[in-house]
């Protein structure tokens, strides 16, 4: 049998020491051949990353250490070579990229330095030598304009280019594998796919081996070979592409599966896993998962299933697998989801109504701070929301999704246009008046954490916008009312004295939403409030939403880069590029239609699951332009792959129906 | 009978402590407030530097409880008065070294004066000789032969003594600790020692019985010798010392209090509100900066001096006259200081203002003064509280170097910096009185290093960038 290239055999890791010491990676054992694709999938804080910074042997210093097992890189035990040695398998013969391109790169240093640097080290490369390899290299992680690029620094790209050139430094001491810790998630679905196909097609031509690590199944489904799924610090199951994804064996696999938003379950409540990862800092006595479990039973509380070969090259680590265990006959299984009533049930009339909105960003530059110039960063977009249901917004990043949610809000002030709610114009409200009004209209942001003041309990967080309001005339109602919205959005009353920092990401968006509810909102922006969560609880947080828009009839403007997010819970949704809505419809007719190029490449570039499903991927050159100098004519005629002479001349003006708007020439 | 006299300082050195005391009291309950002093405390050389600066603080604070005694009176029934000299409870401790004034220099430990003396002799003959001094070893009979002797013995004594006060603080600290971990004694005794508890007590202990040895060998030898010697009018040199402590703090913290309100109103306004305000406090401090420090102090301390020369009678005691003077400058250092951390709280609620909260807060109608009050406040508090404790040490040089210029405190103020002014002649002097130039370096450096140590550890446990591990 030919030699895998990497092997880990029960790889233990320790940050800490004593008995409260962390063990982010606990017997961990698999193995990587020549030219292949191992993805490594999990939820946040199961220990993907700490797995890959133990192969490299990064872990955080000073507290962290490999506390056993072996690494084997072709035969050699990586645990035990010197400092020295393991400087020499570091870039070049094991790379590793990041999730954060930003962070990643020296910031002073320009990019042909920074491959060149590589190359130096590894390969003793020098002169003239050393400058035909960065400029090839950078041609092939597909940079265009070299030249230039090669003096440029890092600032000067854009996070798509950051990765490319992450990439490159990666490739530069021709490793063998190549690590990457969530390469694609800091991008936008478009980028990604270019990223993604990217490494493909590098991997086809020098044959090294990708550990990839993600928490989407998608990329999952489109790229690798084989897939390991780790809980708690350990693999629970590993299989090949296929098998995993027809013949799933472990109940938190399903799960992940069942949790993902799409068309089909919409009028359903979504498949939670309830609960939280356990904090590793202590011993396990049974099954990890078992908390979380619907088929645990009393074997799987006392006794640590094993890590069994069901069939050939089939790992999984629960009991059910086990032909030596027999489960107990099971109940039935609560398979009936949640009675949810079909979205949109409002009562229709118009409550939030955008004509022409735009906000500008005027750019100062010297002394005198003169304005040079606009960002066009909203520009002309409107949008109608009736009573009770759901738009959603989609686009970029950088599109101005954002700053349209705060232009209706008047936390930005709009440069023109005009914003109804409920037939007052909130444009131009001002002081007290619009202070009072905002109780009627309320914001979720993307990052739980950064939106709540680490310094206040979160009681006090949720109950200062009613103090600001004057809803609940003593303390005690307020404080009553806290206690009513933390069991609204499943949270114990009791946790109201504790403090940000002490929640998961999961639960601090449900305070958000809590804190956004003690107002009586009617309208409620919501900008990304899952994409910083975990697939698990992004069900949570979208379940949540739609049982409150059930109960409260309340409408949502939900600002996202997920189209399945999107196709389950929204009933319109409007396509933004560069400050303007490009398409606007009913959710099923523009994810299934779509008219606009622009929609099509989206659309494109989500990764599915489904093999056969899978589309035909729109490859999109370059990056979106800045808003600050959008091109002439059609903004996207410079990207898009239908574009014709007549579209560099005007921007083209809305067609189709009343009901499904979209602005291209192709449907003039 | 006394009378209790409050200087201005005094005041509002006691409002400082009062504001400390009510923090801390306030911040028992919030964790997110607790653990960062926590952090302090954990770091080795953190808590050396709090437990020096504690001495400091104890020794300036006794010295800021002043009174007027009552002058002796043979006729009861007569009105009391009260002497012109203020005294603090610090000099009543001290005791005998303020008043034990030989007639002019002597060297540390000398039983004899510095220079020569001509002594008439009953016999009506003259010899050139030192004179034996009037306090330093008059216990001895033979101070030659003895000193060495007695000193040697002394030492021992305090010695001794500060064994047995630092096991009695070890058995203290050990019960504590038992009695708050749940543990046994035996148990917390061996934890402390091994140094497996969070905080460092050994450390504590060690940096404690350096400073009871210090003290007890003060509390044994100073009484009998000038243990730092005398300075040209024969006043004991250590006691001087001990004196500079109360306005070497005094500088390093009014001036603080002075400018503090300022900075966080003036900084955090022009960050929030930004357009006008902030163009017109950004020019405000930019000119104020350009001027130079000094020129605007020499100013400043000149008019006073004008003022009171022309004023006399507007104070009672030549103290009362110098403590205006100091509180004067820590008024003008506080005011060409503040710009520093004005620009610094401008450029953080200028990011502050556009954190999630912030806008969370603005999207509920909560009012401008409250968002200012409960959400920016709080999360700037850092930055100023590491601004004030590095300034600290910056403040305490600065007085010794103004009072060197002559545009310091009252010349008639016990200082560091007045004690380097008079050292300039000294230094020239043949052989050289080296010894108040020794003394003011020596206090001066152990406080500016302790300030700075535990400046060191306040950043480290207060920087969320640095936290970040
Ligand atoms: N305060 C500001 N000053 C200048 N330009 C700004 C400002 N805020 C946003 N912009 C610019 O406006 C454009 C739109 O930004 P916005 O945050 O609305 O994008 P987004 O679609 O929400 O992106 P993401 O998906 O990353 O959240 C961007 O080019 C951004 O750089
Ligand atoms: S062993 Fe038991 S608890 Fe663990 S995953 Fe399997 S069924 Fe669930
Ligand atoms: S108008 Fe032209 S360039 Fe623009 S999207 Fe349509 S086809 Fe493409
Ligand atoms: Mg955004």
């Amino acid at each position: 049998m030919k030699q895998p290239l990497l092997q880990l055999a029960n790889l233990s890791a320790r940050i800490g020491t004593g008995p409260r010491a962390i063990r982010p990676v606990d017997d961990v054992s698999f193995t990587i051949n020549k030219g292949e694709t191992f993805a490594l999938l999990g939820e946040s804080g199961c220990g993907k990353s700490m797995t890959a910074l133990s192969i490299l042997r990064l872990l955080p210093q000073p507290h962290g250490r490999i506390s056993g097992g072996q690494v084997k890189l072709e035969g050699t035990d990586l645990t035990a070579l010197p400092e020295v040695e393991m400087r020499q398998v570091r870039g070049r013969r094991i790379a590793m990229i990041f999730q954060e391109p930003m962070t990643s790169l020296n910031p002073v240093l320009t990019v042909g330095d920074q491959i060149g640097e590589m190359l130096q080290q590894h390969l003793q490369m020098k002169g003239t030598a050393k400058l035909n390899r960065v400029l090839e290299l950078l041609d092939a992680v597909g940079i265009p304009d070299v030249k230039r690029r090669y003096t440029e620094y890092p600032h000067q790209l854009s996070g798509g280019m950051k990765q490319r050139v992450m990439i490159a430094i990666a490739l530069a001491g021709e490793p063998d594998l190549l690590i990457a810790d969530e390469p694609t998630t800091a991008l936008d679905v478009t980028i990604q796919a270019q990223v993604l196909e990217l490494l493909q097609q590098l991997q086809r031509d020098t044959h090294m081996a990708i550990l990839l690590i993600t928490h989407d199944l998608g990329i999952v489904a489109g790229m690798a070979d084989r897939v390991a799924v780790m809980y708690a610090g350990q693999l629970v199951e590993e299989a090949s592409r296929d098998c995993f994804f027809t013949d799933a064996r472990h109940p938190y696999s399903l799960r992940l599966f069942e949790s993902l938003p799409n068309v089909d379950k919409r009028d359903h409540a979504l498949k939670t896993i309830p609960g939280f990862v356990p904090v590793l800092d202590r011993d396990f006595s049974g099954c990890r998962f078992a908390e979380r479990c619907e088929q645990a039973w009393d074997t799987c509380r006392t006794q640590a299933p094993s890590w069994d070969i069901t069939t050939d090259h089939h790992h999984v680590r629960c009991h059910l697998a086990d032909r030596n265990i027999t489960p107990p006959a099971r109940t039935a299984r609560d398979d009936t989801p949640l009675a949810h009533a079909t979205p949109g049930t409002g009562t229709g009339a118009s409550l939030l109504e955008v004509r022409d909105l735009k906000v500008h960003f005027p750019i100062h530059k010297g002394v005198f701070k003169r304005v040079v110039g606009q960002v066009y960063a909203v520009d002309g977009v409107s949008l109608e929301i009736p009573e009770g249901h759901t738009q959603a917004l989609v686009g970029e990043s950088g599109c101005g999704k954002t700053t349209v949610g705060k232009g209706i809000l008047q936390l930005l002030r709009p440069t023109a246009g005009s914003v109804q709610f409920d037939n007052t114009e909130l444009t131009q409200l001002k002081g007290e008046r619009l202070r009072r009004r905002r109780t009627d209209f309320q914001f979720i942001f993307q990052d739980p954490y950064s939106s709540m003041n680490p310094r206040m309990r979160v009681g006090d967080i949720v109950e200062e916008g009613m103090i600001a309001q004057d809803i609940g005339n003593s303390s005690q109602q307020r404080r009553q009312r806290v206690d009513e919205l933390f069991v609204q959005v499943g949270l114990s009353p009791e946790n109201a004295h504790r403090y940000p920092h002490e929640f998961s990401g999961g639960q601090r968006q449900r305070i958000c939403i809590a804190r956004a509810l003690a107002v009586n909102p009617r309208l409620i922006i919501c900008d990304e409030p899952t994409s910083a969560l975990d697939i698990s609880v992004q069900a949570q947080i979208l379940n949540l939403l739609k049982q409150l828009q059930n109960e409260l009839g309340l409408s949502y403007l939900f600002i996202t880069h997920n189209l399945s997010v999107v196709s389950y819970l929204a009933d319109r949704v409007a396509v933004m590029y560069l400050g303007r809505i490009v398409e606007e419809g009913p959710v099923a007719s523009v994810l299934e239609e779509p008219l606009h190029p622009y929609t099509r490449v989206l659309l494109s570039a989500v990764p599915q699951i489904d093999q056969d499903t899978r589309r035909e991927i729109i490859r999109l050159e370059g990056d979106m332009p800045s808003p600050a100098n959008p091109p002439g004519g059609c903004h996207f005629h410079p990207r898009c792959p239908d574009a014709m002479p007549g579209c560099r001349e005007r921007y083209p003006g809305e067609t189709g129906t009343a009901d499904h708007r979209v602005h291209c020439f192709l449907h003039q | 009978m006394i009378m209790p006299v409050i200087l201005w300082t005094d005041a509002l050195i006691f409002l400082l402590v009062a504001i400390v005391t009510g923090f801390a009291l306030y911040a028992r309950g919030k964790p997110h407030l607790r653990a960062p002093w926590h952090h302090v405390m954990c770091s080795r050389l953190g808590s050396m530097a709090v437990v020096i600066l504690c001495a400091y603080i104890i020794i300036g604070l006794l010295d800021s409880l002043h009174y007027r005694p009552a002058i002796e009176n043979s006729d009861a029934s007569a009105e009391t008065h009260y002497a012109v000299e203020v005294l603090s409870v610090l000099d009543v401790l001290v005791g005998p070294l303020r008043t034990r004034t030989e007639k002019t220099y002597s060297a540390p430990f000398a039983t004899q004066l510095f220079s020569r003396e001509t002594v008439q002799h009953p016999d009506g003959s003259q010899t050139r000789k030192y004179p034996r001094l009037e306090y330093g070893g008059r216990h001895l009979e033979n101070p030659a032969a003895d000193a060495r002797a007695d000193i040697l013995q002394r030492s021992g004594i305090a010695l001794t003594q500060t064994l047995a006060a630092g096991l009695a603080v070890l058995l203290l600290i050990t019960l504590w600790q038992a009695r708050r971990r749940q543990l046994a004694f035996m148990a917390s005794l061996r934890d402390i020692l091994a140094r497996r508890t969070a905080v460092p007590w050994l450390i504590i202990l060690i940096t404690l019985s350096v400073l009871l040895l210090l003290t007890f060998l003060a509390i044994n030898l100073a009484t009998a010798y000038h243990v730092l010697g005398t300075d040209k009018v024969g006043e004991d040199v250590f006691y001087q010392t001990l004196k500079s402590i109360r306005t070497g703090l005094v500088i390093g913290t009014l001036t603080t209090l002075i400018m503090l309100p300022f900075a966080i109103f003036m900084g955090i306004l022009a960050g929030y509100a930004r357009g006008w305000i902030d163009d017109l406090i950004q020019y405000l401090y930019t000119t104020l900066n350009s001027i130079p420090g000094i020129l605007l102090i020499a100013a400043a301390i000149l008019m006073l001096q004008v003022y009171m020369a022309n004023h006399p009678d507007a104070f009672e005691t030549t103290l009362e006259r110098a403590d205006i003077r100091l509180l004067f400058l820590c008024i003008i250092l506080g005011i060409t200081s503040w710009t520093g951390l004005c620009r610094l709280l401008r450029g953080e609620s200028l990011k502050l203002r556009e954190a999630e909260y912030i806008q969370a807060a603005t999207a509920f109608g909560v009012r401008h003064s409250k968002i200012i009050s409960r959400h920016i406040l709080p999360n700037v508090m850092h930055i100023v509280l590491i601004t004030v404790v590095l300034d600290f040490s910056g403040l305490v040089l600065a007085e010794a170097v103004l009072s060197y210029v002559g545009v310091g405190v009252d010349p008639t103020m016990n200082s560091w910096g007045n004690m380097i002014n008079s050292a300039r002649l000294e230094m020239a002097r043949e052989p050289v009185v080296w010894w108040s130039l020794l003394a003011a370096f020596l206090f001066m450096f152990t406080l500016v290093l302790a300030a700075n140590l535990f400046s060191d550890a306040v950043r480290d446990a207060f920087d969320p960038r640095l936290r970040q591990r």
